[in-house]
């Protein structure tokens, strides 16, 4: 039932490309959409497609260093943005309010990111074909 | 037009539930097609038959298994969610089934537009 990446590529996508965007909006604990969204970003990267993520309100918190979560007990799985990049997946966009209005800077984020003001977000979400938000 | 739909939360609990099944009704109404509908996150418990809501409550899981009976919409349960949920083939409506994340992802590439409810 649970299916392979490579019998996942072969049976879906059929040529087709489109741009998919996975909106990162909550904290990455305290709810499951973070966790659950990222396995989606996993499995869409199996799919011949344009896959970025954008990261915005309490979702810029997901990408900060030195996530420790041994006392909530639960899984620390911040490094699996790392692994983004070996699956091709590399358009990070992080929305500039969002990162401002908690004292965040650019530095303290785990993985490369291009930071992008709210109007430029929105131009970007514009463009896509398919928007999924967690 | 064709849609998919992604339904995150689950029933009773959460608004997204009734609105993405009164979406569906409509669009079908208007002569669009519902190419699928998938259950993730929370949303994976609007498959479950052990549901038994009050008698003057509507029945929002006997509700999706009447509109894939009469339509032949595509449900489909996401298996990784559901297994965390104890959403399993054994506790599963009729008209539902469970497969894999790859079943959402097709959704998108599919259909027109994907159309999410969630929180």
């Amino acid at each position: 039932m649970t299916e392979t990446r490579d019998q996942i590529a072969e049976q879906a996508g059929g040529g087709v490309h489109k741009k998919f965007m996975f909106v990162n909006r909550k904290a990455p604990y305290g709810t499951i959409y973070a966790l659950e969204g990222l396995e989606v970003v996993l499995i869409s990267a199996a799919f011949d497609q344009d896959v970025s993520l954008a990261f915005l309100d309490d979702g810029v918190y997901q990408l900060v260093k030195g996530q420790q979560t041994k006392a909530l007990e639960v899984k620390n799985f911040s490094p699996t943005y790392r692994a983004l990049e070996g699956y091709d997946v590399e358009k990070l966009y992080v929305e500039r309010e969002s990162l401002e209005a908690r004292g965040i800077r650019e530095d303290q984020l785990l993985v490369p990111v291009q930071v992008v003001g709210a109007e430029e977000m929105a131009q970007l979400m514009d463009q896509q074909d398919v928007i999924i938000g967690f | 037009m064709k849609f998919g739909l992604l339904i995150n939360e689950g029933p009773y609990n959460h608004q997204a539930a009734d609105t993405a099944y009164q979406f569906a009704r409509a669009a079908l109404a208007r002569g669009h097609q519902i190419q699928r509908v998938f259950f993730y996150n929370d949303g994976v418990n609007n498959a479950s038959k052990l549901t038994e809501p009050p008698q003057d409550d509507r029945h929002i899981v006997n509700r999706w298994s009447k509109l894939a009976q009469e339509n032949g919409v595509d449900l489909v349960v996401c298996v990784a969610a559901g297994l965390r949920r104890g959403l399993v083939e054994d506790n599963l409506a009729p008209g539902f089934r469970i497969s894999g994340l790859g079943q959402l992802v097709e959704s998108g590439v599919e259909a027109d537009r994907l159309v999410v409810f969630g929180d």
